[in-house]
């Protein structure tokens, strides 16, 4: 350690300097664009559906190795099978039997989702009564209602939409009241500054600042409804006359045709991800991503 | 008769182990075109003082007056504008945020109401970022959205609770001239509440001063002469030491030391 004898002040210090810039141009252009085929590479859907054709591969090439229909049928035997139930309306009529019994029990438990939450969020007592329904009923799966359901409302979509309502509404009520809990006290002060009240403050402030809470709870609730609805109809789909897609998969069954087994499957999970990467993301696009409320 | 009136006002409020005396017997009165500032250290009541003349916290003593009538409830005669960023709608576009309390109150036609946001946009120099979302702006800008929210409506009074508090040296600074030119301009009647000196004296131009824990009237001050152009002066030093005396030097006191003793054992 270098110690500076008095009346020597610049003795240790370090100068000062300030120079041009380097000259920068040897590195070529600052900005250029990468090479077209890297960036096809790293595109995150060439990405997705490169992992799709991958596995659609390895179920082609397994089938055929193992070569029993009965057992694991090849992706073309499945695609044939979905293409000709397709084309003969079996398969669209089924699945909108499906979607129609969806529709109604969905809109009916976000309905009551929303009574709840009104009730809930208008008293303490309310509070605690919607938390003690949820957390009885939350971890209760829908289809262990499916019996109970049977005796009460018989063969029919009035059961499915029972369990269905079932499904969606606690993941929905319990999302909705915590997002109303977590809006900022700022934004309410705010709200109530401008002369809201009632319904007009829960329309114009609470909803829209705690719509990211509620989106996830719709997303939940959607999940959960679709599973029910297609497990509920492989348990009594046997006596109704037109059945939906869980039917569909239990007819097929039934009769060992494996390939429309494996094309009533492929019909769910289509649906699923054209809901969920279609409809959800395109509102999550134009609302919670676009105000910054999530990333 | 002043536009403001505080007579007696106890302020108390529950936490939930304590009942907390905020404000104890506080007056004051608010002129047109004032610019009036609220001093104390924190835990002085101010805060609280404001949220109850915005019609948030009933006193439970005194009362609170605006052109003569009591105070009830929050109302779009006296816009606050709060120290949080997120007393913006982060759903709405910055014209959204300043449309949306004319069109919630219907004071002003559909029409009129978009030309007075684009004007109020214009004045706070945020034309360029009229389309935006509030997550896109910086801490300033948002404050200036605030502001323009608020002034917009044509209020009685504008309450600023701490408005510059969580913005950083250079912008808090920025934003003060600012609000001293819109006042110039317009002179719209302010009461704002901070906890510094300096910023008391730079923005007001009467200065209530009040002690802690509870908050009691320790002295009335006149600031109208005190801005950016003499804070070099000895007598914007002097006035400063004033304050600081005001507010620190310590006075027979009868409840500070049981109150000191409440804020220990919390």
């Amino acid at each position: 350690m270098s110690v500076v004898a008095p009346g020597t002040p610049d003795a240790g210090r370090r100068p000062e300097f300030e120079r041009e810039p380097l000259d920068a141009r040897g590195i070529g252009e600052i900005e250029r664009p990468l090479p077209l085929i890297e960036r096809i590479v790293h595109d995150d859907t060439v990405q997705r559906v490169g992992i799709l054709l991958a596995l659609v591969l390895c179920w082609e090439l397994y089938a055929r190795w193992l070569d029993n229909a009965l057992l694991f049928p090849t992706f073309t035997e499945t695609m044939g099978v979905f293409g000709r139930d397709i084309a003969s309306g079996v398969l669209p009529d089924r699945i909108l039997t499906s979607l129609k019994s969806l529709a109604i029990g969905y809109a009916a438990g976000v309905a009551l989702a929303g009574v709840f939450t009104t009730i809930a969020v208008a008293s303490a007592v309310g509070t605690r009564l919607l938390s003690t329904l949820t957390a009885m009923f939350n971890p209760l799966p829908a289809i262990a209602l499916l019996p109970l359901a049977l005796i009460w409302f018989g063969l029919g979509i009035p059961s499915l939409v029972f369990v269905i309502v079932h499904s969606v509404l606690w993941a929905v009520a319990l999302n909705t009241l915590s997002g109303f809990r977590s809006v900022p006290e700022t934004l309410r002060m705010s709200g109530r500054n401008f002369g809201l009240k009632g319904a007009r403050y829960v329309g114009l402030i609470l909803i829209p600042a705690a719509f990211p809470s509620i989106l996830a709870g719709l997303k939940i609730g959607w999940a959960f409804a679709w599973r029910t609805l297609v497990a509920a109809e492989l348990v009594f789909g046997v006596s109704s006359r037109s059945g939906g897609l869980g039917w569909y998969i239990f007819e097929a069954r039934a009769e060992l045709e494996t390939a429309r087994v494996f094309a009533g499957l492929f019909a769910v999970i289509i649906i699923g991800l054209v809901i969920e990467a279609v409809i959800f993301r395109t509102i999550e696009a134009r609302t919670v991503t676009l105000w910054g409320m999530q990333r | 008769m002043s536009l403001l009136e505080v007579e007696g006002v106890t302020l108390q409020y529950k936490t939930p182990r304590h009942l907390v005396t905020a404000a104890y017997k506080v007056d004051f009165a608010v002129d047109q075109s004032d610019r009036y500032v609220i001093l104390g250290p924190s835990g002085c009541g101010k805060s609280t003082l404001l949220k109850a003349v915005g019609g948030f916290m009933r006193p439970v003593e005194g009362t609170i007056r605006i052109r003569g009538t009591e105070v009830s409830e929050p109302g779009p005669d006296r816009m606050m504008v709060f120290q949080e960023f997120e007393q913006l709608m982060p759903w709405k576009t910055v014209l959204g945020n300043v449309l949306f309390p004319m069109r919630a109150t219907g004071k002003f036609p559909r029409a009129a109401a978009r030309d007075r946001a684009e004007a109020a946009i214009e004045t706070v120099r945020l034309t360029k970022f009229r389309d935006a979302y509030p997550h896109m702006l910086s801490g300033g800008m948002k404050m200036r959205v605030a502001i323009a929210r608020a002034m917009v409506l044509e209020p009685d009074i504008l309450l600023m609770d701490e408005p510059f508090a969580a913005l950083d040296a250079l912008t808090r600074r920025a934003m003060q001239q600012e609000l001293l030119s819109l006042w110039q301009q317009l002179r719209f009647t302010v009461l704002f509440v901070t906890h510094s000196i300096e910023e008391a004296m730079l923005i007001g131009s009467r200065i209530l001063v009040l002690t802690p824990h509870p908050g009691r009237v320790r002295a009335e001050l006149d600031a109208d002469g005190f801005g950016f152009d003499t804070m070099d002066r000895t007598e914007f030093g002097a006035m400063s030491k004033r304050i600081h005396r005001l507010l620190f030097e310590p006075v027979a006191d009868p409840v500070a030391p049981a109150a000191m003793a409440g804020t220990l054992r919390q």
